[in-house]
């Protein structure tokens, strides 16, 4: 009975949340006076200033803020996201839909890669702590952590995409997510995630184009999470091996292998899993970057180009699924912690 | 006598201070990545706070082209050598398109973002010894006002805040710094009343108080101190995050004027020729890296030491 309550509560909290960033958003990109107004979009130079008053009129500029902001909410509620004009004024929602499965596979493609090296360097640097393979992981994992995303994905493409083919190696794309005159014929889109659909169609070129345009953007978003990652690991697991089970382990004789990934990794996961809310809010942020140097054509970068054009419906809209996302990945995560970490309770 | 014995006693009150000390000098000996970060840090900072004595700021305005797209450098042979360049000038990492060194603008570039990165931090470091201090004294209303708001800002994107805001209100210095900050406050909110309700909890404090001392005195005498650390080791690390995010920002094309001086936008104009001239984005880059490297290295080198819990 705790455990919904408390669920209950959090989703209340969820709402405000919601509710929060739509306000800010909504103000900064509709209702600052700015130098470059919301309506700016809409008109052109050739416009007369009655001509530009109607279409102020026509998209509610004239409005106070709060009637701005119901009308939006009254309207959201029921579907309606509004038209995005940069993108040929198609409707907001259908923008995103068409993109977000795109992004839905290169954040997959980083996590896996991220816990995939991150976990095991961590627990070498935790395990052989002060000694070479610590420092070594340590300066990989803090490189990780201090690069700029933009640039590693430039350099990427440089070596692998430019440099390769002067020295006649084979080369990695650097743009796009498949090829753009793909041979073969194209895939239905079933799910929207072109790998998976590849698969379900059984098209494996398609299948394995889409993969290598893959490797760089999702090496490039692993990055920065990856260190953290590495960190995060490192000092959890340091703080389980101090502890008396352990003592106990090695007294009763075990290996060292079996006390470190039997007895020591398992609780040294538990704190790790909190991280998980942050790193999605690392991740949906990073997007915007990968997206942008490796011309993915993702909600990423398709929200770079709203804010330029302060397209207040495109905006509204990736922060609240990416507010959600984040939210909800927090409390799942809180709410798991109770079932792997019996001392902890839900108050 | 008494002199002597005063004197005696006084060694004795600082024996425990000197064998701290003693005992973080021989941390440091045993993790010698965190000395390589502190030297690197002090070395960017003294470079950033002299730049304008080791660079005239003038270069950065400056246009010779004669001197565009050079590889001066004949210890490092660069594939595809310049097509521009008509100086045999030696360069150390190059120049770029308007003929200035690489070098040069990358150490007129750090006072900017070391300046911005510091004022970041500490500002954001203020805020959350204000509200978190509130927070964790004012009351369960304040507390649950400043937890939600905090929230509230927890769910954004990392970036996307930041974006919005410098799109919005124009690209200057102030404001894209302004922006940065605002995505940076509610976590050092958090980490600081955290950290003063642990700390309220515990019985020294009970002690303190049955010994008489006032609140404000247990606050800023005690548990302040007591608590900074990991407020103290979060900053460092941070100083390094501002500098991504700002650099990033300028990338994205928020940067308030063209050729200004700044490592993320030194990157962004470098990618014009990065095909004749790969030098213009791999070097401010690296800058970007080792300064960012420097401060996390000595940050988490710093966590090692001041936390107890992990250094015995």
């Amino acid at each position: 009975m705790g455990l919904v309550r408390y669920i209950i509560r959090r989703l209340l909290l969820l709402i405000l949340v919601l509710f929060g960033i739509s306000v800010i958003v909504f103000y900064l990109s509709r209702g600052y006076p700015s130098k470059f107004p919301p309506w700016g979009q809409y008109v052109t130079l050739s416009m007369s200033p009655s001509e530009i008053a109607n279409i102020k009129a026509l998209h509610g500029f004239n409005l106070p803020l709060y009637e701005q902001y119901f009308y939006w909410l009254k309207d959201a509620a029921t579907g309606n996201w509004g038209i995005s004009h940069w993108a040929g004024d198609q409707p907001t929602y259908t923008v995103f839909a068409s993109r977000f499965p795109l992004t839905v596979e290169l954040s997959l493609a980083a996590i896996i890669i991220t816990v995939a090296i991150g976990l095991p360097l961590g627990i070498i640097s935790a395990t052989r702590n002060n000694k070479l393979p610590d420092h070594a992981s340590r300066i990989l994992a803090l490189t990780g952590y201090s690069i700029p995303i933009f640039w590693l994905g430039f350099l990427f493409q440089l070596l692998f995409s430019y440099y390769f083919k002067l020295w006649g190696l084979p080369t990695l794309p650097s743009s796009g997510y498949t090829d753009q005159n793909f041979i073969g014929g194209s895939v239905p889109t079933i799910t929207g995630i072109p790998m998976v659909d590849a698969l379900l169609e059984g098209n494996l070129s398609y299948f394995a184009s889409s993969f290598v345009h893959l490797i760089l953007p999702a090496i490039t978003l692993s990055f920065a999470s990856l260190g953290y990652l590495t960190r995060i690991v490192r000092s959890s697991m340091l703080e389980v091996l101090k502890q008396d089970f352990i003592l106990m382990a090695r007294s009763k004789g075990l290996s060292e292998r079996v006390i470190i990934y039997r007895h020591a990794l398992r609780n040294a996961l538990i704190p790790v899993v909190t991280i998980v809310g942050v790193l999605f809010a690392s991740l949906l942020g990073g997007v915007v970057i990968v997206e942008y140097v490796f011309s993915w054509p993702g909600v990423g970068w398709a929200a770079l180009q709203a804010t330029f054009r302060n397209d207040t419906n495109f905006l509204m809209l990736y922060t609240i699924v990416a507010a959600a996302i984040i939210v909800i990945a927090n409390l799942a995560v809180d709410v798991t912690y109770g079932f792997l970490d019996p001392r902890i309770r839900l108050k | 006598m008494m002199p002597q014995q005063s004197q005696e006693e006084q060694k004795k009150k600082t024996r425990p201070r000197f064998l701290e000390l003693k005992f973080a000098f021989f941390q440091l000996r045993k993790n010698p990545l965190v000395l390589v970060g502190a030297v690197l840090s002090a070395a960017i900072i003294l470079i950033a706070l002299l730049s304008n004595f080791i660079v005239n700021p003038r270069l950065a305005g400056e246009i010779s082209y004669a001197t565009q797209l050079c590889w001066g450098n004949s210890y490092v042979n660069w594939g595809p050598a310049s097509s521009f360049c008509s100086s045999n000038h030696f360069y150390w990492l190059g120049t770029d398109y308007f003929g200035r060194g690489v070098l040069s603008m990358i150490i007129l570039a750090l006072p900017l973002d070391l300046e911005i990165a510091f004022s970041v931090v500490l500002g954001s470091v203020a805020i959350g010894l204000i509200l978190g201090g509130l927070a964790a004294y004012g009351g369960v209303a304040a507390d649950e006002t400043i937890l939600r708001v905090t929230d509230i800002f927890f769910g954004f994107p990392t970036l996307l805040l930041a974006l919005v805001v410098a799109a919005v209100v124009g690209p200057s210095i102030l404001t894209l710094t302004l922006a940065v900050l605002l995505v940076w406050w509610p976590l050092y909110v958090r980490l600081v009343r955290g950290q003063i309700l642990a700390e309220k909890e515990k019985n020294y404090v009970e002690a303190l108080r049955s010994m008489g001392a006032g609140n404000l005195r247990i606050l800023f005498r005690h548990i302040i101190p007591n608590s900074i650390y990991p407020v103290l080791v979060q900053a460092t690390l941070d100083l390094g995050g501002v500098i991504l995010i700002f650099s990033s920002l300028m990338f994205l094309g928020f940067s308030p004027k063209q050729n200004l001086p700044e490592l993320g936008n030194l990157v962004s104009e470098g990618i014009q020729n990065v095909f004749t001239a790969p030098w213009l984005i791999i070097f401010p880059g690296l800058a970007i890296v080792i300064t960012t490297l420097a401060f996390n290295l000595l940050g988490d080198g710093l966590r090692d030491i001041l936390d107890p819990r992990l250094r015995r």
